[in-house]
C-alpha cells in the first residue's frame, strides 16, 4: 500500500512542494533577512547590522505595546484553554442534549466570523454595559475566539479517547474531577498545550478586534505596526517582525517539547 | 437514568455536566451572540455627533409601553443610505468578488500542494503537515506587510525584473486588487491546504489501485476516484476561506489601492473614520446576512465531520 503511494511519489510532486513551500516562506524569509540589513532602503543591500534591533529597544512605545500584546495573550490563552476543555468535553461526552446544535453553532461561528463584524458586535457591548476600554476589554474578546480554538483542538484529541482508562479510575474510587485530573488531562496534554499556544499566538496577532475593543492608553504590538507600517516601509517593522517571528517559534518549539514530554507520561498511564 | 433501558434519545444532565457545559455556553452566549442584538439595535438608531456617537432609540429599563411607542420611532436611516449611496453596494459586489477569486485561486494553488503531501512517502507527511501550517503560526499582519516589501513600485520584486532585463517599466501591482487577492490568497492558504490534504489522505489508496487495474490511467483515475473523494475537503477548505475573506479589512486596506472597495473596509472606515456608528453598524447586519448561507453551509459540514469522527 505504502509502496504504490511511494512508487507514484514522483519528481514533480517534490517540484510541486518545493514551489508551493517556496511561495509560503520566500515573504517570510525576505522579511527576516531584511531586518539585518544595514541600509534603509529595501532595495539597497547596505551588508549586514542588527542597528534596527538596537533602535527598537529604545523605542519604549513598541515595547509597552508589547509588553501588553503579551499579557493579553498569556492571560487569554489561559482563560481560553480553559474554558475550551470544558467545552471540548461538552462536546464530545454529552451526545444530544437539549441546545447542542446551538452550542456547536456558537463553538464554530467565530472561526469564520469577519473580525470587523466580531470587533464591532463587541465594542457595542461593551459601550452598552458602560465597561471602561483597554486591558480587560481586550481579555474578555480575545477569550472568546480563543476559546473556540482550543475546543476544536482538544476535541479532537477527544475523539480518539479510550474511555475506558477513566471508568477503571472511577471503579477505582476517583471522583469525576479527580479522574479527569489524574488520568484524562495528562493524557490529553499535548493537544491542550497545542490549544493554549494557538489562543496565544492568535491573541498575540489580532489587529482588527483589538483595535475595536481596547480603549485608549491601551496599545497592542499589532496596533503599532500597523501604525508604523501605514507611514511606510522601515527596516525597524523587519527587526519587531522577526523578533515576534523568533517569539512564536520558540513557544511552538517549547510546546513541542512539552508535549512529547506528556505523551511519554500519558503513555505510561496507557500501559499501567 | 435507570441501568437496562436503553438510553434516551435526548439525555439528561447530571449537576456537574451542568456547570461543565454552562461555564463556556454562557460566555459565548454573552460574549459571541448577545453582542448580536447591540449592533441590530445601533443600527436602527440615528447618528449623532456625541459620545457615543448615536442617539439611543430605545433603553433597556424602560416599561412595555414606552418600548411600544418607541418602536414606532426606529430609524431606518442608516439603512437608507446602504441603498442610496453607491459606494456600498460596491463594497458589498466587491467582496464577493475578490473572495470568490481568491478562494477559486487558492484552491488551484492548495490542491497540488496537498496532493502531493498526501502522496508523500508516510515519514515525510507529519514534517510537511507542520511546514504547511507553520505561516498561519507567523503574524498575519507581518505576512501581509510583506507583500508590501515585494510588490512595491521600488519592491523586491520591480528591482529582480528590472535587474534581470524582463521589464523596463516597474510592474504597478501594489495599490491595486491583483495585490489584494495576492494578499488573500497567500494568508488563507494554510485554511486550504490542511482540509484538502485531510481529504485526500483518508481515502483508501486500494480504491486508486482498483481504478487502474480496471484499466484507468492515472489521469482519469484521479478525476474519478481521487478527486471527487477530495471534494469535502475542497468544500470546508473553500468556506473557511471565503467567509472571513468576504469581511477583510487588513489585506485591502495595506495591499489594495483607495478604490479596492471591501466592505470589512468601509464598514471600518464608517466607524473610525467617519464615528458613524449606526451606518457602521448596518453594513455588520447587512453582511451578516450576505453571509448567512455560507455560515450555514460551513456549520452543517462542520458539525457532520465532527460527528463521524466521534
Amino acid at each position: 500500500m505504502t509502496g504504490a503511494m511511494t512508487r507514484s511519489w514522483r519528481k514533480r510532486d517534490v517540484a510541486i512542494l518545493l514551489i508551493g513551500f517556496a511561495f509560503l516562506y520566500v515573504p517570510i524569509a525576505l522579511v527576516i533577512i531584511y531586518s539585518f540589513n544595514a541600509s534603509k532602503l529595501v532595495t539597497v543591500w547596505g551588508g549586514w547590522s542588527t542597528r534596527w534591533y538596537g533602535s527598537l529597544l529604545d523605542n519604549t512605545q513598541v515595547l509597552d505595546a508589547a509588553w501588553l500584546s503579551l499579557k493579553v495573550a498569556f492571560l487569554s490563552g489561559v482563560l481560553s484553554t480553559i474554558l475550551g476543555t470544558m467545552a471540548a468535553l461538552v462536546m464530545s461526552r454529552y451526545g444530544r442534549f437539549r441546545g447542542r446544535l446551538v452550542f456547536s453553532s456558537l463553538i464554530y461561528a467565530p472561526l469564520v466570523m469577519p473580525e470587523v463584524i466580531m470587533g464591532l458586535s463587541l465594542l457595542l457591548l461593551f459601550v452598552a454595559l458602560d465597561m471602561d476600554r483597554g486591558f480587560w476589554t481586550l481579555l474578555i474578546a480575545h477569550t472568546t475566539f480563543g476559546l473556540c480554538f482550543v475546543t476544536i483542538v482538544v476535541n479532537a484529541k477527544l475523539a480518539g479517547f479510550d474511555r475506558s482508562l477513566e471508568e477503571a479510575a472511577r471503579d477505582l474510587g476517583a471522583s469525576p474531577i479527580g479522574a479527569f485530573f489524574q488520568v484524562t488531562l495528562p493524557i490529553i496534554a499535548p493537544s491542550v498545550i497545542a490549544g493554549f499556544l494557538l489562543a496565544f499566538t492568535i491573541s498575540l496577532d489580532d489587529f482588527v478586534i483589538a483595535s475595536f475593543t481596547t480603549g485608549p492608553g491601551a496599545t497592542t504590538l499589532p496596533m503599532r505596526i500597523y501604525s508604523q507600517v501605514r507611514l511606510g516601509v522601515t527596516p525597524e517593522i523587519n527587526a519587531i517582525s522577526t523578533l515576534m517571528i523568533g517569539t512564536v517559534l520558540a513557544l511552538v518549539l517549547f510546546g513541542f517539547a512539552l508535549s512529547r514530554a506528556f505523551r511519554g507520561g500519558g503513555r505510561a498511564v496507557g500501559r499501567a | 437514568m435507570s441501568a437496562g433501558k436503553p438510553k434516551p434519545h435526548r439525555r439528561k444532565l447530571a449537576l456537574g455536566q451542568r456547570v461543565l457545559l454552562a461555564v463556556p455556553f454562557l460566555w459565548l452566549l454573552l460574549f459571541f451572540a448577545a453582542p448580536f442584538l447591540f449592533v441590530a439595535k445601533i443600527s436602527l438608531s440615528q447618528a449623532v455627533a456625541q459620545r457615543p456617537p448615536y442617539e439611543p432609540v430605545f433603553a433597556w429599563s424602560e416599561s412595555w409601553n414606552v418600548f411600544v411607542e418607541k418602536l414606532g420611532q426606529l430609524s431606518l436611516s442608516a439603512y437608507g443610505l446602504l441603498f442610496e449611496d453607491d459606494l456600498y453596494l460596491a463594497s458589498y459586489l466587491g467582496s464577493l468578488k475578490l473572495a470568490a477569486l481568491a478562494t477559486l485561486i487558492g484552491l488551484c494553488v492548495a490542491y497540488p500542494i496537498a496532493l502531493a503531501m498526501a502522496r508523500a512517502p508516510r515519514s515525510w507527511r507529519p514534517a510537511l503537515i507542520v511546514l504547511a501550517i507553520a505561516p498561519f503560526w507567523t503574524s498575519f499582519l507581518i505576512r501581509v506587510y510583506a507583500w508590501i516589501v515585494i510588490l512595491k513600485d521600488e519592491g523586491l520584486l520591480n528591482h529582480l525584473l528590472l535587474s534581470l532585463r524582463l521589464i523596463d517599466q516597474p510592474l504597478q501591482i501594489y495599490a491595486t486588487d491583483w495585490a489584494v487577492l495576492i494578499g488573500i490568497v497567500y494568508s488563507y492558504m494554510p485554511f486550504l491546504i490542511l482540509p484538502i490534504y485531510n481529504a485526500i489522505d483518508r481515502q483508501e489508496p486500494q480504491l486508486v489501485e482498483a481504478g487502474r487495474d480496471l484499466g484507468a490511467t492515472g489521469l482519469s483515475a484521479f478525476w474519478r476516484i481521487t478527486f471527487p473523494l477530495s471534494l469535502p475537503g475542497v468544500f470546508a477548505g473553500a468556506l473557511l476561506m471565503f467567509i472571513p475573506a468576504v469581511g477583510e479589512f487588513v489585506v485591502p486596506d495595506l495591499l489594495g489601492g483607495s478604490d479596492t472597495l471591501m466592505i470589512g473596509r468601509t464598514l471600518w472606515n464608517e466607524f473610525f473614520a467617519n464615528r458613524d456608528w449606526p451606518t457602521a453598524s448596518a453594513v455588520a447586519v447587512v453582511m451578516l446576512l450576505v453571509l448567512l448561507v455560507p455560515l450555514l453551509l460551513y456549520e452543517r459540514n462542520e458539525m457532520r465531520i465532527s460527528e463521524t469522527r466521534r
